[in-house]
């Protein structure tokens, strides 16, 4: 490649914005109040340097907000008119519009995402959903789930650190607009948007103990879901912890939802329109850094295109701007934590034991925080880790296949379900290949498009329940 | 075949009109959703400081100074090449344009004004902006720019007979252009606009390549839209799959619309990572342009004054 002429300068975003505080402390009936935990540390994964100290919940915490949050709903929440509760959902959407670009600043402070992204992918879909839910919240006798459809109680929620804020805005909106109250659970990683969200539940007026936040580790998420004050228990994240949520659940009548993990195939027929193919591949696994739970890190491509396909995603690979997630112009951020970044490293060494072919973007990577660069492994075999497990991270297994049918029973060759993508200018094949995957979201010639009016869930060990659309809000209903 | 092709492929591709009619359909679809997804997300790149400077000082050396009104005259024209030969008199260090971009029976006062200077005259034929002549009159067009001493000669292309599907007809018209273009440059105008799918524009880029041009342009500025950015995107990967098929660079020309320096910048931003960093160049890249040089003056301005000093301050010719 010729050197480039031209070098962008940074133009990197305030981290003013942000308002950090040196400290946050955990949102219980309406009050901000220290946890009875040991207080967690919030690093910035791009540096690694400490950003915040926030309280954190002890057992106690956990029985304090669900009984908060049961008064509330007893005492306000699921006896005020739809209209009203939408009032106030409709203006937490606005807050959350006001506050955008402080909580994008924070988001990637947080998360090490880019700034580009939060800011035009998390927070407006994060607002998106509690619009779309505050129209729900008085025409819920229309959503077809009876003429009077009541709320189930208190909701436990428990979060993953990929999209801190927008995870909670799925979680909470429809739980609120269905009448329910909510116990949540932030990532260890990841907890200040939510904290600042607590904020804009004060600024929006809402009744005390309609939403509590309490930031902890796994054990704090494991004591909300046992709690017997709970009625209702959503949880996103990795399979192993849904599996043991499952077991807790299982008998006590809780209703659950669980959004795991994936390992979709994003299929590339011949006939595909190939540069815009390129453009969702990259999407599809580098969007986010790959902590994605439905990434398209399995790519299944025509065997007479593979080598074209690939000369040309590298080329646009190459092209993938990798570094300081405050840099507007940054494509792909930091990875969340060390932890993770060794998982990566773990699993894409695997690759290599396994005779896969490493290939890895040339960018140059900051010298500071964690980071990996975006790597595609081709001639990657279904038998092989990479082509199986979650990576959860910018890599890439690329497989081929010779004909439709072959695409399919490889696509469907894997314990998830989660989503898929088809690339192809033939309708007819779309529509075929839609049918024949076992995924809760097909994407046809696009990836990783989210919308809070189309119902999103797993198969299999993906998980079970819809979050968002007229489906998404069975969750929290009682029917 | 969804494959960008091999040189054997081009040269059996152009053998009849049928052979050219499999070979442009051949080529891969373009998916409307996902082109103008990358457009708009390029579109978003944050350029400052010193990446900001550069692109405006390279924007400038690859503006078309272009005028090409009915009420066109002498008077007109020299004005555009004083402007052309310096866009700035108060400060020399501008860059001079790439060309002026004037009608056929203008381009001798062009070549007078602009004589020795470096700049380029780019003067449209072929009975531009429609296109609609005998090609005996389209080509006397051409003679008579080129003997003008025009040294680039912008084309349209027959948009009736690239719908009719004739391809054969606007492949021939074009190598009959470029055969009496002598040495100057030819740049062939699809004029985008009027071809309705994106299908189509990928087409028409590739039968303009295959037909020689130097350039391929989007628009004559006449028809709405003109320019586009992802039509421009489509036209850039066009002249990147044909360097992959066949080592040589071609250059691509968007024209009409592009009126500020922001939009500018977002051009060349799309040059840069969808063609390549060798297109940055006023050999491979050209804006068509009137109103935009002198937005990228009063910007320059401020980037090197440190603050705004208004349209009154540059030329309005």
């Amino acid at each position: 490649m010729t050197e480039s002429p031209w070098e962008y300068a940074p133009a990197p975003e305030s981290r003013d914005i942000a308002n950090l505080k040196p400290s946050y402390r955990m949102f219980v009936g309406g009050e901000f109040t220290d946890g009875g935990g040991e207080p967690l540390k919030s690093i910035d994964p791009a540096t690694g340097e400490v950003l915040a100290e926030v309280a954190s919940a002890d057992e106690s915490d956990v029985d304090t907000a669900v009984r908060a949050a049961r008064s509330a709903f007893d005492s306000t929440w699921s006896t005020m008119p739809g209209t009203e509760r939408a009032k106030y959902l409709f203006r937490i959407a606005r807050l959350i519009q006001e506050r955008g670009r402080e909580l994008a600043v924070l988001e990637t402070l947080d998360n090490g995402k880019p700034i580009r992204e939060s800011r035009d992918a998390d927070i407006p879909t994060a607002a998106a959903h509690f619009f779309h839910h505050a129209g729900w919240a008085d025409k819920l006798g229309h959503a077809g789930y009876g003429p009077d459809p009541r709320p189930l109680g208190v909701a436990g929620q428990v979060i993953p650190w990929n999209f801190p804020l927008l995870m909670l805005a799925w979680k909470i909106a429809p739980a609120l607009a269905c009448g329910n109250t909510v116990v949540l659970k932030p990532a260890e990683t990841t907890p200040l948007s939510a904290l600042v969200f607590a904020e804009i539940c004060q600024q929006a007026g809402l009744p005390p103990g309609v939403v509590n936040i309490l930031p902890g580790a796994g054990d704090i998420g494991a004591a909300l879901v046992a709690h017997p004050g709970v009625d209702k228990v959503a949880f996103t994240g990795s399979t192993e912890v849904g599996k043991q949520i499952q077991r807790t659940v299982a008998g006590t009548g809780k209703k659950l939802t669980l959004e795991l993990g994936g390992k979709a195939a994003n299929i590339v027929f011949d006939d595909a329109p190939l540069d815009q193919a390129v453009e969702g591949i990259v999407n599809g696994i580098f969007f986010n850094q790959g902590h994605v739970c439905c990434a398209g890190s399995r790519l299944l491509v025509q065997e007479s295109v593979a080598e074209e396909l690939l000369e040309r995603l590298r080329a646009r690979i190459r092209t993938l701007r990798v570094g300081d997630p405050l840099d507007k112009n940054t494509d792909v951020g930091a990875i969340n934590s060390a932890e993770q970044l060794a998982r990566i490293t773990e699993l894409a060494d695997s690759g290599d034991a396994e005779g896969a072919q490493r290939w890895t973007s040339p960018c140059p990577l900051p010298e500071r925080g964690f980071f990996f660069a975006p790597t595609v492994f081709s001639g990657v075999q279904q038998s092989m880790r990479i082509a199986r497990e979650e990576i959860f991270g910018p890599v890439l297994s690329v497989l081929t296949f010779r004909t439709p049918a072959e695409a399919i029973a490889k696509a469907n060759n894997t314990p998830y379900g989660l989503s898929a993508g088809i690339w192809s200018e033939k309708g007819s094949r779309i529509l075929w290949a839609a049918q024949q995957l076992r995924a809760g979201v097909v994407w046809a010639n696009t990836f990783n498009r989210f919308d809070p009016t189309a119902p999103f869930g797993g198969y299999q060990e993906s998980g079970f329940g819809r979050e968002g659309g007229r489906a998404g809000l069975e969750a929290y209903l009682d029917v | 075949m969804a494959q960008s092709p091999s040189s054997s492929e081009l040269s059996d591709a152009v053998r009849d009109d049928r052979s050219l009619r499999r070979f442009l359909h051949s080529l891969p679809g373009v998916d409307q959703v996902g082109l103008e997804q990358r457009a708009a997300g390029l579109a978003t790149r944050s350029i400052k400081k010193d990446a900001k400077r550069w692109a405006i000082d390279t924007a400038i050396s690859m503006v078309d100074l272009t005028t090409l009104e009915g009420a066109d005259t002498e008077g007109k024209v020299r004005a555009l090449c004083a402007k052309a030969r310096r866009p700035d008199p108060e400060r020399p260090d501008t860059p001079r344009v790439a060309a002026v971009c004037v009608y056929s029976d203008l381009a001798a006062t062009a070549v007078q004004e602009l004589d020795g200077t470096g700049v380029h005259v780019a003067s449209v034929a072929t009975s531009f902006p429609s296109g609609r002549a005998a090609r005996a009159v389209k080509l006397a067009d051409v003679e008579y720019a080129v003997a003008a001493g025009a040294d680039e000669i912008d084309m349209v292309i027959d948009r009736g007979a690239f719908l009719a599907g004739r391809y054969g007809q606007v492949f021939d018209e074009i190598r009959a252009v470029k055969a009496v273009c002598g040495d100057a440059h030819l740049k062939v105008i699809l004029e985008t606009g009027e071809l309705a799918t994106y299908d189509n524009v990928r087409r028409a880029s590739w039968l303009g390549l295959l037909a020689g041009g130097d350039f391929i342009k989007t628009s004559t500025g006449k028809v709405s839209p003109a320019a586009t950015l992802p039509v421009t995107h489509l036209m850039l990967q066009a002249v990147r799959d044909w360097r992959d098929a066949t080592g040589e660079l071609r250059g691509v020309k968007p024209a009409g619309g592009i009126r500020n320096t922001k939009d500018a910048i977002r051009y060349l931003v799309a040059v840069h990572e969808v063609a390549g960093p060798e297109w940055l160049t006023p050999e491979l890249f050209r804006f068509g342009a009137s109103s935009l040089l002198n937005d990228l003056l009063m910007q320059r301005r401020t980037q090197l004054d440190g603050h705004y000093s208004g349209p009154d301050h540059v030329a309005v010719d």
